[in-house]
């Protein structure tokens, strides 16, 4: 496995790093991202064997092309040095650190993973980083936290414990989360990397869990996370694009052919330049169509 | 002597009993001589009778066949009421054909084999307690299992001859006309017991619900009934379904339901008029949820649904998604409820369902099956009967019959805990391979090879997986790795009859 910077990551999918039934098949679901998980899933009396269960399952278990993300305990904790090692050992794609506050918390992971990186051989900046941010500090420095490290995947907001700093709680309507959430995603935009949604744990709310996942994506989010694969095809659903964009991606991409073609390095669609906002976008809107089985092979519309 | 799925069979055995190795699911057109009951002539308006004691005593010898049936499922309070007076009354040499057995009757069963009263038993299947006796050898004669469909068959053919039937309904009238759908323990259906009520030589009625004359409508009829024995409770209405049916949320039986639903509407099959059989596992239902809002999106409707029924099928002839259901028996109360309610709910006996001898069985008018399976293998035959320990417990049921349609799907995980699912060779073969068209698992499906047609369909739906069902197993083979091979002693415990009553696999007593 070996990290990559730009990928689809619509969902993110939390697996306990105990539980071996569920990292088995935690592949078959289609998320875009797994996160198993060694921190709050995992009892204090079983992070070591948790450890070596997420150790062993990274290197034996098909997880059917997901992204593999393992989120460690924190760098307060006695279990921070194991979990680094171990995983920077079983060649992880991402290492997420939970509680980020500050860039320096970012750059001594990374100073970490370089030691342990020399020390097991494996190839170095093959594996990238996220940070949790989990706090009212995490939130205000998050403009830095994002631009720490070029290893650096994605920040994400995490709901429950930031509400708790900020004496509150999660509410229905998530206004307490209003200024995290911007906050995050601007940093995360500025600094040209991913930003995740917090999670939403409520199952039986299927209309709640739709309308936050509409408002995060209208909002600019890259992706959620998410604890149970039911909720994979809803976010899937919410980020398809409509077939007008699909078909305009699909203009772009044709014109970036005729450029090339021609040898220009003007790419100009209906007599208007193309900027390179628009390119990415048309990449990104394909990308999703074709995971999401919306457009076949050849690119033509398939969806309903 | 080997038969056509390559399982080895004991020529001693099968020469004593006169048995035939399976050759083929082709039935083609053979003419078989029916038998008929004896009768003995009443004209009696009343056949009540208080004493169960007497109604033994005066019919049943030692050597002679009794017959149940198991609509109570776990709410049966018939068989051990009859067993305890029978083992009371110190008969011996019994054989014992119910339609099925269930939990509640193992440990009666057990006592009666091991006082000599049961020396043979021919069933769906057994579980629990007494498949495992049975699979350590506690039997001296090999149980024979047979289909829904093929104890019908044996029936009507004279294999099985049933001396005494006691029967258990909800409500009788006083000459014995009955039915499974009023009362307090419905199980809606009579679909099993139906065959003991024509052509067993004496019936005897249990119920705790006797009526006025005439009771209608009337599954069994009063020309086939000797008594009707008043008793103080026939069964317990909680037990007898799995009640309210809920809906499984555990993701990946909804993802393999998906799945499966998605390789129904792209076959060739889902059109208007179709026609389909789930059973009555989590997967199962999921996919009745998930077909339905096909149904709903692409505007088609089901001619009708054969089986075992549940209700989110009932829902579905209540929304007009299904015309009829032709039902042989109810799963759940909701089920067995809405017979009453709904003409189109068509009670069919197991003959009409699923004999592979008579003119037509409605399994053959089927075209998409949904069953599940223990084990299946690289040449696509199911086990249904024996764990991965070897042990009995499981039953035929009607998954060699309602395979029988047009396109039979199986659905299971790959894996169960440590154990594989699809593996090179089934421990026991129940449903030969050449019946089954698609394998649906979590990490994707198989297709038979023989159904190229299917290849062809399936290949073009966006993320449907299709596998080689070998690539399938060493997907399993490696999360669990190779199992060391059961060991069995040379005893026959049972025998598995495919359809036509010929032997398609046996099962021996396991090592210890």
């Amino acid at each position: 496995m070996t990290y990559v910077k730009n990928r689809l990551r619509r969902t993110m999918m939390f697996v306990p790093g105990n539980n071996p039934a569920m990292i088995k098949d935690a592949g078959i679901y289609g998320a875009d991202s797994i996160m198993l998980d060694l921190e709050d899933a995992v009892s204090i009396t079983e992070k070591d064997a948790a450890r070596m269960l997420v150790y062993n399952a990274i290197k034996t278990v098909d997880f059917g092309g997901a992204e593999i993300v393992v989120r460690i305990n924190g760098q307060d904790t006695p279990f921070y040095d194991e979990d680094v090692k171990t995983m920077v050992k079983a060649g992880v794609d991402v290492i997420r650190l939970p509680k980020t506050e500050s860039a320096a918390m970012i750059q001594k992971l990374v100073k970490d993973m370089e030691k342990a990186e020399e020390e097991y051989g494996v190839k170095k900046d093959s594996i990238g980083v996220m940070a949790a941010i989990e706090s009212a500090k995490g939130v205000l420095n998050a403009p830095e936290i994002a631009t720490s490290t070029p290893l650096m995947m994605g920040l994400a907001v995490s709901g429950e414990d930031y509400t708790a700093d900020m004496h509150t709680h999660r509410y229905p309507d998530g206004r307490e989360l209003e200024f995290a959430r911007n906050m995050v995603l601007q940093a995360a935009r500025a600094a040209d990397v991913y930003a995740f949604d917090t999670v939403f744990s409520n199952m039986n709310d299927t209309d709640g869990f739709y309308r936050e996942t509409k408002y995060i994506y209208e909002l600019g989010y890259d992706g959620k996370s998410l604890v149970n694969p039911r909720q994979i095809p809803m976010v899937n659903k919410v980020f398809n694009p409509s077939k007008d964009e699909i078909e305009n991606a699909k203009a772009v991409e044709n014109a970036i052919r005729e450029a090339k073609a021609k040898g220009s390095g003007v790419i100009s669609m209906n007599g208007k330049m193309v900027d390179k906002p628009v390119v990415a976008k048309a990449t990104r809107v394909l990308e999703t169509a074709k995971a999401s089985n919306l457009i076949d092979e050849e690119g033509n519309y398939i969806g309903e | 002597m080997e038969n056509k799925v390559k399982r080895e069979l004991p020529d001693d055995l099968m020469s004593k009993m006169n048995l035939k190795p399976f050759e083929s699911t082709d039935i083609g057109h053979p003419e078989v001589q029916r038998v008929a009951p004896k009768v003995r002539v009443t004209s009696d308006e009343n056949k009540v009778v208080d004493s169960l004691e007497d109604v033994i005593k005066e019919n049943l010898r030692d050597g002679m066949t009794i017959s149940f049936h198991h609509h109570f499922r776990n709410g049966d309070y018939a068989f051990n009421k009859v067993m305890d007076l029978i083992i009371k009354m110190g008969y011996k040499d019994l054989t014992l054909a119910p339609s099925s057995l269930t939990g509640v009757m193992n440990d009666k069963v057990i006592e009666a084999i091991k006082k000599g009263v049961i020396t043979h038993i021919t069933s769906s299947g057994m579980r629990g307690s007494l498949g495992d006796f049975v699979s350590h050898g506690g039997l001296k004669n090999p149980v024979i299992f047979r289909s829904h469909g093929n104890r019908a068959r044996s029936i009507e053919e004279g294999e099985i001859k049933i001396d005494v039937a006691f029967l258990g309904v909800p409500v009788s009238d006083p000459a014995g006309n009955a039915n499974g759908q009023d009362g307090d323990a419905i199980f809606g259906s009579l679909g099993y017991a139906l065959m003991d009520a024509q052509y067993a030589n004496k019936v005897v009625l249990l119920t705790d619900n006797i009526v006025d004359y005439p009771n209608t409508p009337a599954s069994i009829k009063q020309d086939q009934v000797d008594y009707v024995v008043k008793v103080d409770k026939i069964g317990d209405p909680d037990k007898i379904g799995s009640g309210a049916t809920r809906f499984t949320k555990d993701p990946k039986e909804l993802k393999i339901a998906q799945m499966v639903n998605q390789v129904i509407v792209n076959s060739p099959y889902y059109k208007q008029g179709f026609s389909f059989q789930t059973g009555s596992g989590g997967a199962a239902l999921a996919v009745t949820r998930y077909l339905r809002q096909s149904m709903i999106d692409d505007g088609i409707t089901a001619s009708f649904a054969l089986g075992g029924i549940t209700k989110p099928t009932t829902d579905l002839l209540d929304e007009s998604l299904v015309k009829k259901i032709m039902d042989v028996q109810d799963f759940d109360k909701g089920a067995a409820a809405s017979m009453a309610k709904n003409k189109d709910q068509q009670e069919i006996d197991a003959s009409w369902y699923a004999d592979p001898h008579n003119k037509g069985a409605v399994v053959n008018n089927l075209d998409v099956s949904i069953l599940s399976a223990l084990q299946i293998d690289t040449n696509f035959n199911v086990n249904v009967m024996t764990g991965s320990d070897g042990i009995i417990r499981g039953a035929i049921g009607g998954h060699q019959d309602a395979a029988n349609a047009k396109m039979t799907i199986i659905t299971a995980p790959l894996v169960r805990g440590r154990n594989a699912t699809i593996v090179p060779n089934v421990e026991t073969v129940v449903t030969p391979g050449d019946l089954i068209d698609v394998v649906v698992t979590e990490r994707g499906i198989a297709i038979n090879p023989k159904r190229q047609d299917l290849i062809k369909a399936f290949s073009k739906v966006p993320g449907l997986k299709i596998l080689d069902i070998k690539d399938l197993q060493k997907l399993a083979q490696e999360q669990v790795g190779t199992p060391k091979p059961l060991e069995y002693t040379d005893k026959t415990v049972a025998l598995i009859e495919y359809r036509d009553g010929t032997i398609i696999d046996t099962i021996k007593q396991v090592k210890d």
